[in-house]
Parts: structure tokens; C-alpha cells; sequence
């Protein structure tokens, strides 16, 4: 942690351009990812109340014909698993939290910051060009399985697919310049103190995330590039010799099941890439609005890391019924059950350090506690899936759509809005609109809920996912399409109610009541800078130094109930050492 | 305190819920009660994580809510109560996990006197082949496809020959035989699926997957492609009708084998109108019209052809065509060439000899109320 602090205020960029465009200040970099992803999330949250108005109401919007459902479930999948949550928590939390949690002035290499954001930007233009293109937007599913991605028979088999594989390839490419800058910042450019046991969970998880994001997009990478061969020059990668629309076609000797490996490979450390960030915010905003150390650290640590190895090696739990050989169901149930008692105890550690607390229920707070409990409810269906057996029958039904929906989509978003309202003191210098705050948590935490916990029945029952209209099954009663219309009126209300949150973001930025420094009293140095909010450079003059861990709250014999991470050493609030070394900072503590 | 009586309300209202569901697992149908079993098991372990998790969460948010001049306590961690509960969960974990394992150990070791029974998924209908009297299936390959051959069966291939082959979306198995499904697809991916069978696998174009059963219940099964097939994936749908011994029998005779198929003379003598139709009729299951056109008047993939002949049908391009016979008849011979608005351009190519195209014609056009004016 040599580091030479060569930031002055002298090279700060002065034109409206270079500090609000080609901005390469971290904390500008992350609003344009934020806003970027959260753009492109209401377009995937439109898409997806289009399809329960099909799913709720089948034949009365006629205009959502067979194709274009499959297109809106597609790029439904698409938008919200990459360009929305990984976007979301990589790009923008992790831009705008690593370097002030850390005490650096700004990423190690600002320039590729500001490239990764542009060329992240292309990939969404990219992707929402292919709705303009002859054939529309591709309709595979969002796991884009061949041969039928690139065959006839698929809506956007023509231009959709490529456009959607080469938005992909451009996202990765962003992906890694930033990844590569968060990690070698996380490594390099910490402040004097600030070990790695010292850091925040919120930079742990997404510390880790990122090292899965760069080992896990290649994967997808040569997925893509191998599809958009076959689709292109007639390659077979993935192409077995097949009738395309009842006509022999050229292709032959490849293997679909092989793209399903790869796709996975990096389709279930992706659940993490989304997952772990959340664990690590939701760690601290816990901490912060209960006002009492995360309780067990290093456990934290430890399972965040734990889980993103064993993330690796879990692969084909989505791949139990695909005709892999059915040996592999062994292993992969085992490994993918194992995984839980990481998880598990993320959730014991969590609840226990509400545990004697001094509870706030502050928006953030509600929101936490909402994570927990949805993410509780999806993680426990996923040892259904999880366990080979069980998920035979439950595989490709709704149980499977409630299961990922709770687990890595509301819970990350509920994630999203706590930490979107603890943070934006920060960012703007002013407070979300309360009411509005509450009203959007409420409606959004209670409606999903309504959403997805019926929908498990109707996958028990043995409804297959994506299916345009399901007339004529006799095994599916009246009142499980009455159900389905219940759960498209609440999907809507949840919908509408999305807008009031980006209308809070808009008029608080702008009119909201001014903030203060540190309005949640919290003891990382992100709320440390000489300026709420931190100017170019973060930090003034001098770097701050780190003499303790970020939980030193509610310390006995402090004068108030939280000890800054860049407090003099003699204000006490270290860190519980590791039990087999000395323990100097105790000693400081007494 | 508002978040604390929610959290309590949901807890109380899923356990109420999941007691008076009306929607749960269709009747079991098959040997794969384990299965329920295991998912019952399931249910349990992690209903009662659940609810304790969750209980103890809203008495925490009650006990200890902020009060003025209330400070939280400071205890970073407690090892003891950490490895606690790691080894409770772990107990919990390995209670999911060993029954689910020994019922998946069955699962992967079908019985050796199990019959063979082929599945062969083709957007978007299913046919079904038998091994017949020599108990072994013969080779097939999509090269050997063709408007007489939907199977592809290697026609060289002695096994073949007496291979027993339903051309259309039901077939039946006996009561209380095990049977081991072959899997086979010519074009895309799907997965086989009948809810009351529980078991169920993915049809993977380029290999042959498998999974087995013994039917328990005798009844007519309702199957569906439940892996996303392309745009006609919802009409992609089958029937397993499961019979007692006799009742098999009876129908297996009426099937016939892949050497009767080859040998059918096209039929050269001019039928009755009647015939016509009916000939017509089979040839829209067997060709697999009906898996995108209805004859009810329901929209599916394609255009139904309840009252099609005699209308006016619009083109994406905005033209416009009366169908008549000419119309139909150019149409099937090149799907390719028009686009009907509203509809996707995904219709094949079918082969079907010049009679054949007679009698698909007039089927059509008898699902019309407007007659041809001869």
C-alpha cells in the first residue's frame, strides 16, 4: 500500500464535458452506469408487465401475438440479468463505493473507467436495436440454447440473435475493463490502514463478484462467438445434422448440450455476480441503521469468498433434465447443496446482528429486512431445485420462475433501492422524499411477494414456463388462470409503482432536503470526505489513514455510537483480532 | 412497527396458504411417488428454516426497535453460537440431500426387463415408435427423412423393419410395465413431459436421452414440450393413454410397422368425398399441420382453417389475396413465397405427393362454410 498521492486539485477537469461526459471521475462514471442500467431496466420492466398481460389475460391484447411474447421474454431475461443487476452493482456501486470505502482517490485507471461505461452504453444501444430490425428482436429464451437460437421457427432468428450475441460480446468487453480497474484498485490503491480484513462487506462482495464476473464471461464470450460462427459461416459448433423447418439443413456433429455447459459456467457464477454485491451492501446497511457491528466479520468474509469458489463448481444444476449424462446429477447436487450452508449462515449472521440491536426502520432498514426475507423464501426453494430428485418434476415450470425471480431479481432490487436510498445523501448531498420512499417500499416489497410466492404452486402443479397461452390443458383447473390474472394485476401495480421510486430519484435530486454530512451517522469513510458530496479527488489534501474496521458501533465507552473507520486510534472500536495472534488493537481499545 | 406485523402476516398467511392451496402435484400416475416424497421432506425442512428465521426476526424487530437512549450491545462475534449453527444446518442440508440421492440412484438405473419406448419430438408435434417383435430399434438418421419416412429409419437396417410406428401425438402403454423413453429429435431442443409421470428429460437433437417409468394408474395423460421449442412451443402437445394388458394389445395390432409404411401404395383409386377428407384429415395430423392450425376458429401459429377458404387474407407487405384452391395449393408447394400479417413466416416445406395435396385441400377447405363453385 505504497502509494504516492499525486492528486491535486489542479487536474481537475473544468469544462461541462470532461466532468459531466467524458467524465473519468469514478463517482460520475458510476451515476452514468446507475442511470444507464436503470433506464434499461424499465424497458425490461415493460416488457415483462406485457407478458403477464398475455400470461393474465391470454387473447385480449392481440397485438402480443406468439413471437413477440417470446421476444419480450427474452429480452426481458437478457436485460435484467446483464444489462440491468450486473451492470447495476459492478459499474455503478462498485464504481462509486470502492474507491471512497477504500480511501483511494479514484479507480487506478480512470481513462479505462470511462471506456468501460462508453462501451457498456454501445452494447445497450446494440442490444435495443435489434427491436427495430427486420424479424424483431431474437425469441430464444434468455439462455439463447441452439440449435433452435439461429433456426427458423425462433422469432429474430434472422438479425435479433446476432445483434443480441454481439451486444453481448461488447458488454463483456466492457465488463472486464472495468472489472480489471475494481479489482487491481481494490488491491492496490487502499488507504494507510486500510487492510483487507478492514473493508467493508460492500467491497468484499463486490471485490469478489468482480473476480467471478472475469473468470466466468469468457466463457460466455466463446459461447458467442462460437454461435454467432455457426449462424454466419454455417460452422457447427453447436449444430448436431438436423431438419431446419422440416428441410435437411448443412450443419453437423455438434453438440447443443456443449453450449449449455458453457452457458452455465457462466449462468450460475452470473447468480453470484448479482448475488454477492447484495450480500455485502445489505451487510452494512444493516449494521449502520441497527447500530451494531456486522456480527461475525470474518465469517462474512469468509463465506462471501467461499461461495464464489464453490459458484464455479455448480454449474450443471441447471442442466439435471438436459440430457447430460445423468452421473453428473450427483456431483452437482451435492456441490450445489453444499453451497447453502455458506449461504445459510450469511442469513444467521444478518438476523443476529439485529439481534440486541437499536433498530432504525428507516427506508434503507425496510428494505434490508425485505431482502432478507425474500431472499430467505428463494434460497429455500433452491434446495428443491437444487436436489436432483426433487427437481425432476419442478424443472422448466413456474417453480423454477418464482424460484430465480425471488432469489436474483427482487431480492438484488430490494438490495438496490435500500442502498440507492442510503447512498444518495452521498452522491447528491440531499435525502430521497421519505413518503415516497415508503409508499414505493411498500407496494414493491408486499406485491412481489404476492407475485411469486402463488406462483410456486402453479409450477408444483406442473405449468411449463414460457408458454404464449395455455388453452385446452385439462390438468390446469379455471382457477389457476384466475390465479395468473390476480398475479398480472399486482405485477402492474408493482410496475406503476417503479415509476413513483424514479420520480423520488429526479425531484429529491434536484429539491430534496440538504443532507448534512453523515445523515445515517455511519462509520465508513465514504461518509468521511472533506465534502458530502466527496469532490474530484475525494479526499482534499490527504489521504484518510483506516485505524479500525468499518462495525465500530455502538462501542462500550465511546462518547456516541459509532467510531469513524478514520477516527484517532485512541477513540478505540478496533476490530476483533483472529484469535491466534496478538491482539494489539484490543489493548488500544481499553 | 408496521414492518414487523407484515413479516408476521406473511409468515402466517404463506403457512395458511400452502394448507389450503387448491393447486398442487397432479395425481401421481407413475412408480415416482419417492419423488413427491422427497419434495414433501423438502417442504418440511424448509418450511420450518422459514418460519423460525422469520419469527425470530419480527420478535427482534419488536424487542429491540429503537428507543431513546437505547444503545445496541457490542458482540462482533461469538464463535461457539457460530459453529452452532453451522452444524445445525449442515444436519438440515444432509437430511435434504440423502434421500434425494438414494431416490436419484433409482432414477439413473432403469430395470432390465423395461420395454422401449421412442419419443421423437419435431417442432411441433411428437410421434412415438414401438421396437416391435424383435424387441430391438432399428437405426435412424435425419439424412433418411422424408415425406414417407417421418422417422428417418434407416430402411436398409433389418431391425427397422418391424419397428412399430404411431405417426400421431397419442400412444398407449400397458399397465404396470416399465418402460425406458428414448429420446429422439430432428430439429431443435424439447423436453417431454407429463406431469402425473413426474419423470421427464430434455430431447437433445444429435444424441438419444432417456428416462424411465412404470405407469401405475391406467388413464389418459395429458404430455406437453416443456423446453422452449420455438414459436409454436405451446402447441407442441401429446397423450399417453396407459391401458391393461388387453386393451394394449388391441390397439398395438392396429399400428403399423415401418415395412407396412414403405410398402403403402399411394392410393391411385379415386375415393369418395368422404374418403377424401378423412384422408386428408390423417394426413393434417400425421404432416403435423395441426400443430400450428386449428380447425376450431382459435388463432395458434399459423391462420385456422375454420372459414379460411373464401376469405381475404392480408400480407405483411399489405396486399392482399382471396383464398381459393389456387391460393391453398400454392401456398403448401411454397410457404416461403407470402407472409400472412400477423402471423410468423415459419411454415416448411412438406413433401406430399400430388393426392395427398388433393385430399389436404379439401380437408381445408371443407372447414369452411364457403363451397368451391364448380
Amino acid at each position: 500500500m505504497a502509494l504516492v498521492d499525486t492528486a491535486t486539485h489542479d487536474d481537475a477537469p473544468k469544462s461541462f464535458f470532461t466532468r459531466y461526459v467524458w467524465s473519468q471521475d469514478h463517482k460520475v462514471i458510476a451515476v452514468q452506469y446507475a442511470g444507464t442500467a436503470i433506464a434499461v431496466g424499465l424497458v425490461g420492466l415493460l416488457l415483462s408487465n406485457l407478458m403477464r398481460l398475455q400470461i393474465g389475460f391470454p387473447g385480449v391484447f392481440e397485438f402480443i401475438n406468439a413471437e413477440r411474447y417470446y421476444q419480450f421474454v427474452t429480452m426481458h431475461g437478457m436485460i435484467m440479468v446483464i444489462y440491468l443487476l450486473t451492470a447495476l452493482f459492478l459499474g455503478g456501486f462498485g464504481n462509486y463505493l470502492i474507491p471512497l470505502m477504500i480511501g483511494a482517490r479514484d479507480m487506478v485507471f480512470p481513462y479505462m473507467n470511462m471506456l468501460s461505461f462508453w462501451v457498456y452504453l454501445l452494447s445497450v444501444l446494440v442490444l435495443m436495436t435489434s427491436f427495430f430490425v427486420p424479424g424483431g428482436a431474437t425469441g430464444a429464451g434468455w439462455t439463447l440454447y441452439p440449435p433452435q437460437a439461429i433456426l427458423p421457427g425462433t422469432p429474430g432468428h434472422e438479425w435479433g440473435i446476432i445483434l443480441m450475441l454481439v451486444s453481448l460480446l461488447i458488454f463483456i468487453v466492457a465488463t472486464t475493463m472495468g472489472g480489471l480497474n475494481y479489482v487491481t484498485t481494490v488491491l492496490q490503491a487502499r488507504c494507510e490502514g486500510m487492510t483487507l480484513l478492514r473493508m467493508p462487506l460492500s467491497v468484499w462482495g463486490i471485490f469478489v463478484a468482480t473476480v467471478l464476473a472475469l473468470l466466468a464471461f469468457p466463457a460466455l464470450f466463446v459461447s458467442g462467438v462460437m454461435m454467432l460462427l455457426d449462424k454466419t459461416l454455417g460452422t457447427s459448433f453447436f449444430m448436431p445434422a438436423l431438419l431446419s423447418m422440416g428441410q435437411a439443413s448443412d450443419y453437423k456433429g455438434g453438440s447443443p448440450l456443449l453450449f449449455q455447459h458453457l452457458f452455465w459456467f457462466f449462468g450460475h457464477p452470473e447468480v453470484y455476480i448479482v448475488a454477492l454485491p447484495a450480500f455485502g451492501i445489505v451487510s452494512d446497511l444493516i449494521s449502520v441503521h441497527a447500530r451494531k457491528a456486522i456480527f461475525g466479520y470474518r465469517t462474512m468474509v469468509w463465506a462471501i469468498v467461499i461461495i464464489g469458489g464453490l459458484s464455479f463448481v455448480v454449474w450443471a444444476h441447471h442442466m439435471f433434465v438436459s440430457g447430460m449424462n445423468p452421473w453428473f446429477g450427483f456431483f452437482f447436487a451435492t456441490s450445489t447443496l453444499i453451497i447453502a450452508v455458506p449461504t445459510a449462515i450469511k442469513v444467521y449472521n444478518w438476523v443476529l446482528t439485529l439481534w440486541r440491536g437499536d433498530i432504525h426502520l428507516s427506508v434503507p432498514m425496510l428494505f434490508t429486512l425485505a431482502f432478507i426475507l425474500t431472499f430467505l423464501s428463494g434460497g429455500l426453494t433452491g434446495l428443491f431445485l437444487g436436489n436432483v430428485s426433487v427437481d425432476i418434476p419442478l424443472s422448466g415450470t413456474y417453480f423454477v420462475v418464482a424460484h430465480f425471480h425471488m432469489v436474483m431479481g427482487v431480492a438484488p432490487l430490494l438490495v438496490v433501492f435500500g442502498a440507492i436510498t442510503h447512498w444518495f445523501p452521498c452522491i447528491t448531498g440531499r435525502m430521497l422524499d421519505e413518503r415516497l420512499g415508503r409508499f414505493h417500499f411498500w407496494v414493491t416489497f408486499i406485491g412481489t411477494y404476492l407475485i411469486y410466492f402463488p406462483m410456486h404452486y402453479l409450477g408444483v402443479l406442473g405449468m411449463p414456463r414460457r408458454y404464449h397461452e395455455y388453452a385446452n390443458y385439462d390438468f390446469i383447473p379455471a382457477s389457476a388462470h384466475s390465479l395468473n390474472a390476480f398475479i398480472t394485476v399486482v405485477a402492474l401495480f408493482v410496475g406503476a409503482a417503479q415509476l413513483v421510486f424514479v420520480y423520488n430519484l429526479v425531484r429529491s435530486a434536484l429539491h430534496g432536503r440538504p443532507a448534512g454530512s453523515n445523515p445515517w451517522r455511519a462509520a465508513s469513510l465514504e461518509w468521511a470526505t472533506p465534502q458530502v458530496p466527496p469532490q474530484h479527488g475525494n479526499w482534499g489534501a490527504t489521504l484518510p489513514v483506516a485505524y479500525r474496521w468499518a462495525y465500530a458501533y455502538s462501542v462500550p465507552g465511546a462518547r456516541q455510537d459509532f467510531i469513524a473507520q478514520n477516527a484517532p486510534l485512541q477513540d478505540g472500536g478496533v476490530e476483533p483480532q483472529a484469535p491466534s495472534k496478538p491482539a494489539p488493537g484490543r489493548e488500544a481499545a481499553r | 412497527m408496521a414492518i414487523a406485523i407484515a413479516l408476521l402476516l406473511i409468515v402466517l398467511g404463506s403457512v395458511a396458504f400452502h394448507v389450503v392451496t387448491p393447486w398442487w402435484s397432479t395425481p401421481l400416475a407413475s412408480n415416482w411417488g419417492a419423488m413427491d416424497d422427497t419434495m414433501t421432506v423438502t417442504v418440511i425442512v424448509t418450511g420450518i428454516f422459514f418460519v423460525v428465521i422469520n419469527l425470530f426476526v419480527v420478535y427482534t424487530l419488536w424487542r429491540f426497535r429503537h428507543r431513546r437512549d437505547a444503545r445496541a450491545a457490542y458482540e462482533p462475534e461469538n464463535k461457539r453460537l457460530e459453529r452452532w449453527l453451522i452444524g445445525v444446518t449442515t444436519v438440515g442440508i444432509v437430511a435434504l440431500l440423502a434421500p434425494g440421492l438414494v431416490v436419484y440412484a433409482r432414477f439413473v438405473d432403469p430395470p432390465q426387463e423395461a420395454m422401449q419406448l421412442e419419443v421423437l419430438g419435431q417442432q411441433w408435434q411428437w410421434r412415438f415408435r414401438l421396437p416391435g417383435a424383435d424387441g430391438a430399434m432399428g437405426g435412424s438418421d435425419v439424412r433418411f427423412v422424408s415425406g414417407d419416412n417421418p422417422f428417418g429409419l434407416d430402411p436398409s437396417d433389418p431391425k427397422a423393419q418391424d419397428d412399430v410406428l404411431i405417426g400421431a401425438n397419442e400412444v398407449h402403454l400397458p399397465l404396470g410395465q416399465p418402460v425406458k423413453v428414448l429420446l429422439r429429435s430432428h430439429d431443435a431442443l424439447h423436453d417431454f413431459f407429463v406431469p402425473n409421470f413426474r419423470a421427464r428429460m430434455n430431447i437433445v437433437p444429435g444424441q438419444v436421452s432417456w428416462f424411465w417409468f412404470t405407469p401405475t394408474r391406467t388413464g389418459r395423460f395429458e404430455a406437453m414440450c416443456a423446453q422452449l421449442c420455438g414459436v409454436g412451443h405451446p402447441a407442441m402437445r401429446g397423450f399417453v393413454v396407459v391401458d391393461d394388458a388387453a386393451a394394449y394389445q388391441a390397439w398395438l395390432q392396429q399400428q403399423p410397422t415401418f415395412a407396412m409404411t414403405l410398402a403403402k401404395v399411394p392410393a391411385g383409386a379415386p375415393g369418395s368425398a368422404q374418403d377424401l377428407l378423412a384422408r386428408g384429415r390423417d394426413l393434417a395430423q400425421s404432416k403435423g399441420c395441426v400443430a400450428c392450425h386449428t380447425v376450431d376458429g382459435r388463432s395458434g401459429v399459423g391462420p385456422t382453417w375454420k372459414g379460411l377458404y373464401g376469405k381475404t387474407e392480408t400480407f405483411a407487405d399489405g396486399s392482399t389475396a382471396l383464398v381459393d384452391e389456387a391460393y391453398l395449393r400454392g401456398f403448401i408447394r411454397d410457404p416461403k413465397a407470402r407472409n400472412v400479417k400477423g402471423f410468423p413466416p415459419v411454415m416448411p416445406q412438406i413433401e406430399l405427393a400430388g393426392d395427398e395435396l388433393d385430399a389436404l385441400v379439401a380437408y381445408i377447405i371443407a372447414q369452411s362454410d364457403r363451397r368451391p363453385q364448380r
